[in-house]
């Protein structure tokens, strides 16, 4: 039985902003299956009483005083955009 | 005998001896580069202009507050940004990228004094061990040009191994420093999680990936470790340790150290040169008064899908702000907002990125998060709890970093379960968080093995400590290929 299916493929690439062609959705549905299917023998061990691991360190919150600083220049931030106007990043149109 | 072939305490001697001079050692990286780097294709972008000016103004300054790394040239992989020097990830989406500030490893570089003489080679975003996943060229294992360097730092250690720079920064995630240090016959560290800052290295898997030094010998490791490492208040993960003197460690002298060698690291899949090459390595440890036991670390088979569903999850997240707005590539035909972050994501990324953030973003999605990604963390504290265990009894864990040399370019090896040997041997050790390098250990065929040796976190010392003993008992990093 296959754990995902093209449906889904293209729902996360939708999700992860990435078009792709129905070939691609195909291949990729095939690839994410294969790696699916080996990730679940995870399963075969108990962690219900295990606690998750996001980072290996005891870290904690780090706070700073709120205190206003520069940031950094716009002429530099500009300098990589695709495309600029008035001093301002320019994007296509969000509302119709 | 190269330039480069000494150690960089032997440059620096000879630099204030008035034997050379730093404009002498820029000299030398670009000629050895104009000379080779058409064979083996490490550079992806040259900064001999600044590289030079700098050497003359450096020159200037010597004998004066010198930094640690006084007049040394260096290669940096291309996921560390460099101010005024392009920066892709060798990616199409960041061909263009310029940066507009420094990574904290490159102020530290600067203030240690050395010279950036360009970017290296890599797999697309570290996503590899191969470098043939890069967006714009591949790199060719100095040793033998029909095999791979490995990945993800495949150049960075490419570029040290064919003798262009004396040593390099990379970046490793599961293996990407170690594995392409094994494969090129050099020596290369992946320090403890938060050692070094991550602030400016563009990230793939943030509670995984870790800056390191690729290097010829273990003392200049040591040595450019040193330079690099330390807290900073721009990466908060960054640990507020403070940073030992890591040349102290390197006497000589493992009397007494007690070494683990997990019977996992030498079962099936890895082949009988390299298994060989670490009962080898073990016995001359041993001469020199370590003592050895076999041990086990039970989850090891488990932190190949752990370490995919984790670092795809972290990297699909990571990998959003590559969306066509405030930097790199952007299509040029869109019909709206969504359409152009979609189409920008299709045209710039490669396969294998993409692959990568679908299945990252699966795993984070809804109805799918328990079943994956907090299960994948939920065994990643098991396999950290088997370090913990072993490293409470033992100094530290040796056994090999890669279970067969260098692999054909194109071949990516059939086999199942040497892919399985392979991902095992490098990878639990990010999962981790603890330090590992990998140091040559001997030959099959021709190409260079590698012998890694893992230990507590911060304890970088005891892992230099024995890399260098068993460096200075054996020849084997003193060969180099012939190009």
């Amino acid at each position: 039985m296959s754990r995902i299916s093209e449906e889904q493929v293209k729902h996360a690439a939708h999700l992860a902003r990435l078009a792709i062609t129905e070939e691609e959705a195909h291949m990729f549905t095939e690839q994410l299956d294969k790696i699916i299917t080996f990730a679940e023998q995870l399963n075969e061990l108990d962690t219900e009483n295990v606690e998750p691991t996001s980072h290996v360190l005891d870290i904690r919150n780090v706070l700073r005083a709120d205190e206003a600083v520069m940031g950094l220049p716009r002429d530099e931030v500009l300098k990589n955009t695709p495309e600029n106007q008035d001093g301002q990043i320019k994007v296509p149109a969000i509302i119709e | 005998m190269s330039l480069f072939d000494h150690k960089v305490s032997e440059l620096q001697a000879l630099l204030h001896k008035k034997e050379i001079n730093v404009s002498d050692l820029v000299d030398a990286s670009f000629k050895r580069i104009s000379e080779v780097d058409g064979k083996v294709q490490a550079f992806l972008t040259l900064d001999e202009e600044q590289a030079r000016l700098k050497a003359v103004a450096l020159d200037e300054k010597l004998g004066k507050e010198e930094g640690s790394l006084f007049g040394m040239p260096i290669g940096i992989k291309d996921n560390i940004v460099t101010k005024n020097l392009r920066t892709t990830c060798a990616s199409k989406i960041l061909e263009n990228f310029d940066p507009i500030y420094n990574a904290t490893v490159m102020d530290k570089l600067h203030k240690a004094d050395t010279i950036t003489i360009g970017k290296l080679n890599m797999d697309e975003f570290a996503m590899g061990s191969s470098n043939e996943n890069s967006g714009f060229q591949k790199t060719f294992n100095p040793w033998n040009l029909e095999t791979v360097p490995g990945g993800s730092s495949g150049a960075s250690a490419t570029s040290v191994a064919a003798g262009e720079v004396p040593f390099s920064l990379g970046s490793d995630t599961g293996g990407s420093i170690r594995q392409p240090a094994s494969f090129c016959g050099v020596v290369g560290m992946k320090p403890t999680y938060g050692l070094v800052s991550r602030y400016g290295l563009v990230a793939f898997a943030s509670s995984l990936d870790q800056i390191g030094p690729i290097t010829n010998t273990v003392e200049d490791n040591a040595a450019l470790l040193g330079a690099i490492a330390g807290h900073d208040r721009m990466d908060s993960t960054s640990a507020n340790v403070s940073i030992p003197d890591y040349a102290s460690a390197l006497t000589g002298d493992v009397k007494g150290m007690k070494i683990a060698v997990p019977k996992e690291y030498l079962g099936e899949g890895v082949s009988p040169e390299a298994k060989q090459s670490v009962l080898d390595a073990l016995k001359v440890l041993e001469n020199l008064g370590a003592e050895w036991e076999e041990v086990s670390l039970p989850h090891s088979k488990y932190a190949l899908a752990t370490y995919y569903l984790l670092s795809s999850s972290e990297a699909s997240a990571n990998l959003s702000r590559f969306d066509g707005v405030r930097y790199g590539y952007r299509t040029p035909d869109a019909e709206n907002l969504i359409d152009m972050y979609k189409k920008t994501r299709a045209e710039g990324f490669g396969d294998e990125v993409k692959r990568r953030i679908m299945l990252g973003t699966f795993a984070l999605s809804s109805g799918y998060y328990d079943a994956y990604y907090k299960k994948a963390q939920k065994v990643r504290t098991l396999i950290k709890k088997d370090f913990d265990d072993v490293l409470a009894k033992y100094d530290v864990i040796v056994g090999p970093t890669t279970p067969t040399p260098a692999f054909k370019i194109g071949e990516n090896t059939s086999d199942p379960m040497t892919m399985y040997a392979n991902d095992i041997l490098t990878i639990p050790m990010n999962l981790a968080g603890v330090p590992a390098i990998s140091v040559p250990c001997g030959f099959a065929a021709g190409l260079p093995l590698g012998l890694q040796i893992i230990g507590k976190h911060f304890d970088e010392s005891s892992v230099y400590r024995a890399a260098h003993a068993f460096e200075q008992a054996t020849d084997f990093h003193k060969q180099k290929p012939q190009l």
